[in-house]
């Protein structure tokens, strides 16, 4: 069974189709880009995929629950317990520091710890920088600190949207190399860029147009653990 | 967490959050100046009013039997009287502490020395009184009259020297007769003769100007009825009646064993009344109703007038505080879109920035019930010329009264919060 699937799965806003039928699976470990043009439906994809939004027709099945169907109460639940965030503007709370902002999802999760939150900082190499406010910290840095909160709960996936949209190459090569090994531990990722050569890093990529799937590509020289990939 | 989400919010944001506490504790002051007033403005009115006179009559029974029947006024044709000897007992009744003056009349016909008849009214000025209780006790014209304009002279000091045989002269009979502040005037009554010094002459703006003052013992030498008096004025202060008091006032006899005992125990004019009857023998007590009347009224209007201010400084306050805290959780939307989308649920968002606003309220609060408590005694000594005593109630009233318009005042934030989307906050480009 897929972690995640979208069956027929079409987002409508009053006569404009963002999404248009889109059928697509992705499996547990997988690393999968969805790229396209502005307007072609990637934040809307991302957005249902990460239970911030309804489907209004099809169903979207994450580890075989469909959560088009669920509950606003529901789908912050599914958030909270199963899925990890990680956006282009960061969105840090400017008035706690690194450390406090990765405590922060804890806090909405179980129970802050900031013991375990040092070491989510550890693993993107902030653990020096867990004292600073965002205000104080580069784009990269923060950006870091946003991926060490995404994880703190251990999501089942995580979705990126335009992670390195505000990063300059140099953070981009830091962020991309920390999804390379989170990747490596077998976290799944799904990752919306504008960004060929974040795309390309990928295992997959999926081109939207339209609110339809234009094309998807397979990264023949990568080697992850999934090899085998379904497209719908 | 919570605490420290709660803490750095409010270093962050110090300047919103000082407007909002600003702003409570504006509408916080106003609401505790206006309920300590009010609280407090019973007695401070019933003080002022007591400068327009008694409010409540005593008279024989019979005189007043006669008075209901041929509505003779103030003369006094029963030939009956009070006993000065009883004078003391009206500050012995269960609401002795409200009364706070009072003062006997006995009105005798007498000539003049061209042989002109004239009311010679005894009284007391300031008679100095040692009750059965210990308290000592100045009662008399000179404060229940205090609208009188002495024109010459001065009021007569019962406990000066020159006590005796000195009248007051009203300001028509004055000018009629040409008498002047030390003239002699022979006065014959029914019974005897006395010359007498003319102390003051005053204006009383009434019939009374055509009248003689003299002390109660002159008054009862002339007229031979010595211990006795006409009528007793009382000022008392006194609660405005309600139904229970106009009930009690037709027949306190109708009234339960537990009405009767609230009537009693409460300072209605008519229950002082009746405490007065049952001191004074054979006697009338009656409330001076225009008086009576008017002290209830304005209260009942002042009263009105300052619930009426504390609640459009209160609706104000919710006001000035909705449109702080709505704009602060604008300004806060991307947080809050986080917050939602990392797992937070509504309840806990909004508790955490009811907690914010709350803490400001009660820093708020505390500022404004002190400030209120400032303006209070600025209001009482500039109104009333003395200090509004601080009531316990006031405290759990403004608590009340500054959660509850802080809550309003955050619903239209909080209705915003709620409907706040994560999708709409966070993909900004």
């Amino acid at each position: 069974m897929s972690l995640l699937e979208l069956k027929n799965v079409s987002k409508i806003y009053g006569n404009l189709h963002a999404l248009d039928h889109i059928n697509l699976k992705v499996e547990k470990g997988e690393w999968l880009a969805i790229m396209g043009p502005s307007g072609s439906g990637k934040s809307t994809t991302m957005n249902i995929i990460g239970a911030l939004d309804k489907a209004s027709e099809g169903e979207v099945l994450l580890d075989g629950v469909d959560i088009a169907k669920k509950s606003a109460r529901e789908l912050t639940n599914i958030r909270r317990d199963k899925i990890g965030l990680i956006f282009q503007q960061f969105h840090l709370v400017s008035y706690l520091t690194a450390v406090e902002n990765v405590m922060l999802a804890q806090y909405y999760h179980s129970v802050p710890d900031e013991k375990e939150a040092m070491e989510a900082l550890e693993r993107v190499g902030l653990a020096d920088r867990a004292k600073h406010y965002p205000s104080q910290l580069s784009g990269g840095e923060q950006q870091r600190v946003c991926v060490a909160r995404a994880l703190i709960n251990y999501p089942e996936i995580i979705l990126a949207d335009e992670p390195t949209g505000n990063l300059d190459e140099a953070n981009e090569e830091i962020v991309v190399e920390l999804f390379r090994k989170l990747h490596e531990e077998g976290t799944t990722l799904v990752v919306v860029t504008h960004n060929p050569e974040v795309a390309e890093v990928a295992q997959r990529t999926v081109v939207l147009r339209n609110g339809k799937i234009d094309h998807e590509s397979i990264n023949e020289n990568f080697t992850g653990r999934i090899k085998h990939i379904t497209l719908q | 967490m919570f605490i420290r989400m709660i803490a750095k919010a409010f270093i962050r944001q110090w300047k919103k959050m000082t407007m909002i506490a600003f702003t409570i504790a504006l509408g916080a002051s106003l609401a505790t100046a206006m309920l300590s007033v009010m609280m407090d403005v019973e007695d401070k009115v019933n003080q002022e009013l007591k400068a327009y006179g008694a409010n409540i009559t005593v008279v024989p029974k019979e005189a007043s039997v006669v008075n209901e029947l041929y509505d003779v006024g103030e003369e006094n044709v029963s030939g009956s009287y009070l006993s000065e000897d009883e004078l003391g007992k009206i500050k012995t009744i269960f609401w002795a502490f409200n009364i706070v003056d009072y003062t006997p009349f006995l009105n005798v016909e007498a000539k003049l020395n061209d042989g002109s008849p004239v009311t010679v009214s005894g009284t007391w000025f300031n008679h100095h009184m040692k009750l059965p209780t210990g308290e000592e006790l100045d009662a008399g014209i000179a404060s229940l009259r205090s609208w009188w304009e002495i024109k010459d002279g001065n009021w007569i000091d019962e406990q000066g020297k020159d006590k005796k045989d000195v009248a007051m002269i009203g300001r028509a009979l004055a000018e009629e007769e040409g008498i002047g502040v030390g003239d002699k005037i022979r006065l014959a009554g029914n019974r005897n003769s006395k010359q007498l010094t003319v102390a003051g002459i005053y204006d009383a703006g009434g019939e009374e100007d055509d009248q003689i003052f003299v002390t109660l013992d002159t008054a009862q030498a002339l007229g031979g009825l010595e211990g006795k008096v006409d009528s007793i004025e009382v000022s008392a202060l006194t609660t405005p009646d309600n139904d229970l008091a106009r009930k009690a006032a037709k027949d306190p006899g109708s009234l339960s064993v537990a009405q009767y005992e609230t009537w009693y125990c409460t300072a209605y004019v008519s229950s002082i009344c009746y405490q007065i009857e049952e001191v004074i023998t054979d006697s009338v007590a009656s409330p001076v109703r225009q008086v009576a009347d008017s002290e209830g009224q304005i209260l009942e209007k002042m009263k009105l007038l300052m619930i009426l201010i504390t609640f459009l400084a209160m609706i104000g306050a919710a006001l000035g505080i909705s449109n702080l805290v709505t704009a602060s959780v604008m300004e806060r939307s991307q947080e809050i879109g986080l917050m939602k989308a990392i797992g937070a649920h509504n309840p806990a968002i909004t508790g955490l920035v009811i907690t914010e606003i709350l803490c400001t309220a009660l820093i708020g609060g505390l500022i404004g019930f002190f400030a209120g408590q400032g303006f209070a005694q600025v209001i009482g000594h500039t109104v009333f010329g003395s200090a509004i005593s601080m009531r316990p109630m006031v405290i759990p009233l403004v608590a009340v009264l500054v959660t509850v318009v802080t809550l309003i005042g955050c619903i239209p934030a909080v209705r915003m919060l709620l409907n706040l989307r994560p999708t709409e906050v966070l993909h900004g480009r």
